[in-house]
């Protein structure tokens, strides 16, 4: 059976509004059938302090990067993550973490690259359910593992490579980090640690929109409206238009790629993973200051 | 990797109450280790009154991923009794862990002992499987800035 979708009206308004919930319809849901509710942060032990009742922790590194070459884990690995959650192929994930959902988004967009049908994001992420004071445990839930059927993972629709970077050059392309590390004043996000890029600037003819701009101050997404006003008005982008985003290691343009492909209902948007840390090591590729 | 996994057990070049800690982390399982990390942040001690919106004088630890302060006292006693004061926001507790880590261990050392601290010291408590080594980077951060911050307080009395 397929889990209904919220139709909370703020959602209602969006292109894929089944890719979104609110707290309070996760509150009612929680515990339903055919339901796995995923906590995915940039802490790996934030989730060990208190989760969604019911909630199971998925690690972006430890459970979605392969720990060898810098890519993603491969169909039979991603089976297993999947798997011993006890989540199947139809089975309805909720995704929420903390940064303002940076890492659930990733984790939509990883799971999206297996193809993986229902997955939705928990508008307002760990931050929003913590200050409306609901439920947090402790109590880490022992699923019945299932059979997730492996998959081979998809890296041409939604993602792109720095060659298709290269053959995009001229195309629209969003660079979703601060302005200091767009301006190449800064080769890290600011107060974050030094990941070593040997080039500071951006990708020419990316067009700067830091993804924090698509939310709001409670790390819920901005209104269909106010968005639209941004990437379309504002930046002069089209739901036509054929898309790439990125940002230092893939994160935040995840966040980006989420709302140009399911609120806004952008066709082709890819998210350049290898982002500047790949761009700003490579020899001979463009920058711009 | 090899070579550091064979690192990675040893203690005995270790001040005692860190070869102690580091035992204990290698005795637990991977899942358990991120428990006593959790319970080493959720010790770590607050920052005494006289830091209090002294923030912006204490130093910040930029390897980390979440905003840490850190303070370094020595006391002018023959040892050269080491304290340290670190502020890490409950929002990222491995952060905190860190600091727990290294205030548990080197806390009330002397000077000497703490400069004695081998650099990897943080890979030797098994926890670069448990949270990915790209994470470590913050609690080695921490520990060359304490031993800086050492060195300079120690070298500067001996000029006066």
């Amino acid at each position: 059976m397929t889990t209904q979708t919220d139709p909370q009206s703020k959602l209602a308004a969006y292109s894929n509004p089944e890719r979104l919930v609110s707290t309070q319809w996760l509150a009612e849901h929680l515990g339903a059938d055919n339901l796995v509710v995923l906590e995915s942060n940039e802490d790996v032990l934030l989730y060990d302090t208190g989760h969604i009742p019911g909630a199971l922790k998925l690690d972006w590194h430890l459970d979605l990067n392969d720990q060898l070459s810098r890519d993603y884990v491969d169909g039979e690995r991603f089976a297993q993550v999947m798997g011993e959650r006890g989540i199947g192929r139809d089975t309805t994930v909720v995704i929420y973490g903390d940064k303002s959902n940076w890492w659930a988004t990733y984790a939509m967009w990883v799971m999206s690259l297996f193809g993986h049908e229902d997955v939705r994001i928990l508008d307002g992420g760990r931050a929003k359910w913590v200050a409306e004071g609901r439920d947090l445990t402790t109590d880490v839930p022992t699923d019945t593992p299932v059979d997730y059927p492996v998959i081979e993972r998809d890296d041409r629709t939604i993602r792109a490579f720095k060659q298709d970077v290269l053959e995009h050059l001229g195309q629209p392309m969003v660079d979703v980090r601060s302005p200091g590390e767009f301006s190449g004043e800064l080769l890290s996000i600011p107060d974050y640690p030094q990941e070593g890029a040997m080039r500071g600037g951006h990708i020419p003819g990316a067009k700067s929109v830091p993804w924090g701009r698509a939310a709001n101050e409670d790390g819920t997404f901005k209104s269909r409206e106010e968005l639209e006003e941004i990437y379309l008005g504002e930046q002069g982008l089209q739901p036509s238009d054929d898309v790439v985003a990125y940002c230092r290691i893939g994160e935040r343009s995840s966040h980006t790629w989420f709302v140009l492909t399911h609120l806004l209902g952008f066709e082709r948007v890819r998210n350049y993973d290898g982002s500047w840390t790949e761009w700003g090591n490579s020899v001979g590729v463009p920058v711009e200051r | 990797m090899a070579t550091q996994f064979t690192a990675s057990t040893r203690t005995d070049d270790l001040p005692e109450a860190m070869a102690e800690l580091a035992g204990e982390f290698h005795a637990l399982e991977q899942k358990d280790r991120l428990q006593l990390l959790l319970e080493l942040a959720n010790d770590l001690p607050d920052l005494p009154e006289r830091y209090d919106g002294r923030l912006g004088e204490m130093e910040k630890v930029d390897e980390c991923q979440s905003p840490v302060f850190l303070a370094v006292e020595v006391d002018p006693d023959p040892e050269r009794t080491v304290h340290l004061f670190i502020s890490a926001a409950p929002e990222a507790p491995t952060t905190r862990g860190f600091a727990g880590i290294l205030h548990e261990s080197l806390d009330g050392l002397s000077a000497e002992e703490v400069l004695g601290v081998p650099d990897e010291a943080p890979y030797r408590f098994g926890l670069a499987e448990a949270v990915s080594p790209l994470r470590m980077r913050g609690m080695v951060g921490m520990l060359g800035r304490i031993k800086r911050q050492v060195r300079a307080r120690t070298t500067l009395d001996e000029r006066q």
